[in-house]
């Protein structure tokens, strides 16, 4: 499958339809860029938000142990609560980013590779 | 240890080795050619990956250590759990499967992918080199103390032996049978401990009605006046705002240090493509989360059921909770099944870094540095990788030894800080930052590299405080013993002014092959072997 270096300088010939071949190519092409934007557009505030919760609750059990140490339910403290909500979140967020690749993102690299590999 | 039996605890050991031993011998019989070697000619599923990322993850530390810190500190050693957790999101959303797809063999692949070869592979190369070597230093120290603790090895020379023989046979698994045989030593260890831990879990939830509370009741009870304090953080951050900040400086070290650990990263190379990388880390983190859910009852069922007392009067302090806790519930049948557990960790884990080293050394530093990339080198190569498993095992070996009886649990902080601080920005900017060039990824990589050990080596840890390396000496000027909190940032900034600094220009046409590449999988090394051949 190496597309780069033999077919760089075949160019979508007039009136015939081509597969487009070199990197820069599929990089310009409309459907790569928006498989980027998809990608980018889900995992970078995804993150954002991952590490924002996370740090909030790393700075809440290292300077608010009062509020950490109130019991919810018997001996549950709210700070196991929020310790254990971290991991439903990472969890959750693992599903989120599988069922978004499966649905979103892997037809479209689908759809590329099969323009690219005829 | 009372209620040990050695000759159970070495027994059950040796019945693991002897296990591993035939699995890596029938799996191959000397893999031939470097993608064998070093990947296992990414024939495993991404099931069979996932399992392995946890057995090469979750290390002796986070087994014996993350229990013995919530057994003795509650609260706070559960709070390690956590950063340990969440990190595999930055893997799994960022790097898993955009790795898997440009790269081949090693983390310097991906990062010298579209900048000059030679230093940005060095520099890449070093950094694997020097995350490795402190993570190896740690386990095969604890190792020897391992010895001392499960086995009643209390001189020195028996504990070398002890030390040698983890090593020697840890050589021998990666010798013959590669990443292939290193894969299946660590989804065997994976499967043995995550459920010995399950198991254990139950025994303890059991005994109190499945009742959660109801175990931390007794944690309270028999904590006496710091009882309270078992379930809610501050116990061993809490005292100073010194120690406060150094607790900052580490939750942001093991989030963002995961991602850039070069023997996770390579694990990656296993599998087929992007999607098997996904699925990877998908079982990565239910089998990592689900055995750190297990540690926090293990750690509170040792202080429920042992208590801290017994603990902090064991030999081995913290790192008893768990051997202790293993007797007072099961005999010596179940003390030397987690004896057992313990060394087989420490044994998968030295095996998957060592590969890891050996495979750095080899591709990155002799075939592309030295022999640059020659056509005549690669067959030479494996040779070299051979050779870079026995001396690094031989170092290893030798470094366990030496260091016997000091504390040099930082060490595994250290690896996380370099990864967090040197491989994880400059991995970041390659894969999504355009203009990022080769100035930009030396300064990061070495910048990072050179605080992270700067900051270390003038903290508490080395000198100034009664813990440190040199107890007498007093040369420390940075207070914390994490430098994450510095490191990091600094590392991304140098990053950056390295970037729009310099004259240089990005190469366009190589990043519109990498980032093509990153995210179609497009010119991707593919399996060779049949899919999910063993």
């Amino acid at each position: 499958m190496d597309i780069a270096e033999d077919t760089t300088e075949s160019r979508p010939e007039t009136g015939r339809q081509r597969p487009e071949t070199s990197w820069q190519e599929i990089q310009r092409s409309s459907e790569f860029v928006e498989l980027r934007r998809r990608q980018r557009g889900f995992a970078f505030p995804l993150t954002a938000f991952f590490l924002a919760w996370y740090l909030l609750y790393v700075l809440l059990a290292d300077y608010a142990h009062e509020f950490m140490a109130t019991k919810v339910v018997g001996n549950i403290t709210l700070g196991l609560v929020l310790g254990l909500l971290q991991f439903v979140s990472t969890f959750l967020i693992s599903a989120a980013y599988v069922w978004f690749a499966n649905r979103r993102l892997d037809p479209v690299v689908d759809d590329i590779r099969q323009r690219v590999e005829v | 240890m009372d209620n040990s039996n050695p000759v159970v605890n070495i027994g059950i050991f040796a019945v693991f080795v002897a296990i591993t031993l035939v699995v890596v011998f029938r799996v191959n019989r000397g893999p031939s050619s470097a993608a064998g070697f070093y990947t296992g000619d990414n024939a495993f599923t991404g099931r069979q990956n996932g399992v392995a990322l946890a057995g090469d993850y979750l290390s002796a530390a986070a087994f014996l250590g993350i229990t013995g810190a919530i057994a003795l500190n509650g609260y706070d050693g559960f709070l390690y759990s956590i950063g340990f957790l969440v990190a595999w999101l930055v893997a799994l959303l960022l790097v898993a499967e955009l790795l898997r797809n440009t790269g081949r063999f090693t983390m310097a692949d991906v990062l010298s992918f579209r900048m000059r070869q030679r230093p940005v592979r060095t520099a890449a190369a070093l950094s694997t080199l020097a995350v490795t070597f402190f993570y190896l230093l740690a386990q095969m120290n604890g190792a020897g103390g391992l010895v001392a603790l499960l086995l009643g090895v209390v001189d020195e020379v028996g504990q070398a032996v002890t030390v040698s023989v983890v090593g020697v046979v840890m050589i021998v698994y990666v010798l013959i049978g590669g990443m292939k045989g290193t894969t299946w030593v660590q989804i065997i260890k994976a499967v043995l401990l995550i459920a010995t831990a399950f198991v254990m879990a139950v025994w303890i939830l059991g005994r109190y009605g499945f009742n959660l509370s109801a175990l931390l009741g007794d944690v309270v009870r028999l904590g006496g006046e710091n009882g309270e304090a078992m379930l809610a953080p501050g116990k061993m951050y809490g005292a100073t705002d010194v120690t406060r900040a150094d607790f900052l400086s580490l939750g942001i070290t093991l989030v963002l240090g995961t991602a850039g650990l070069p023997h996770v990263l390579m694990r990656f190379y296993t599998v087929p493509d992007a999607k098997e990388a996904r699925r990877s880390v998908v079982w990565a983190i239910g089998l990592i989360g689900g055995f750190l859910l297990m540690t926090m009852v293990l750690g509170y069922g040792a202080a429920a059921l042992v208590g801290s007392e017994r603990i902090l009067g064991a030999p081995g302090k913290a790192n008893s909770a768990i051997p202790l806790l293993a007797a007072e519930l099961g005999g010596p049948a179940l003390l030397g099944l987690v004896a057992a557990v313990a060394f087989a960790t420490i044994l998968a884990v030295v095996a998957g870094l060592t590969i890891t080293a050996a495979a750095s050394f080899a591709h990155d530093i002799y075939l592309n540095v030295i022999k640059r990339n020659a056509r005549d080198a690669g067959a030479s190569q494996l040779t070299v990788a051979r050779w870079a498993v026995v001396v690094i095992g031989l170092v290893s070996i030798a470094g366990g030894i030496v260091t016997n009886g000091q504390n040099v649990a930082f060490l595994v902080a250290l690896a996380f800080a370099v990864a967090a601080s040197a491989n994880l920005p400059t991995l970041l900017y390659s894969l999504f930052w355009r203009r990022f060039t080769t100035t930009g990824a030396l300064w990061s990589i070495y910048g990072g590299l050179a605080t992270t050990m700067t900051l270390i080596v003038f903290s508490p840890v080395v000198s100034g405080s009664p813990t440190s390396i040199f107890p007498s000496a007093d040369f420390a000027w940075f207070p914390l013993s994490n430098p994450g909190i510095i490191s990091i940032p600094l590392s991304f900034l140098l990053g950056y002014l390295g970037t729009v600094l310099s004259a240089e220009r990005p190469d366009a046409v190589k990043h519109a092959e990498m980032e093509v590449r990153a995210l179609t999988g497009l010119g991707a090394e593919h399996a060779t072997a049949t899919k999910g051949s063993a």
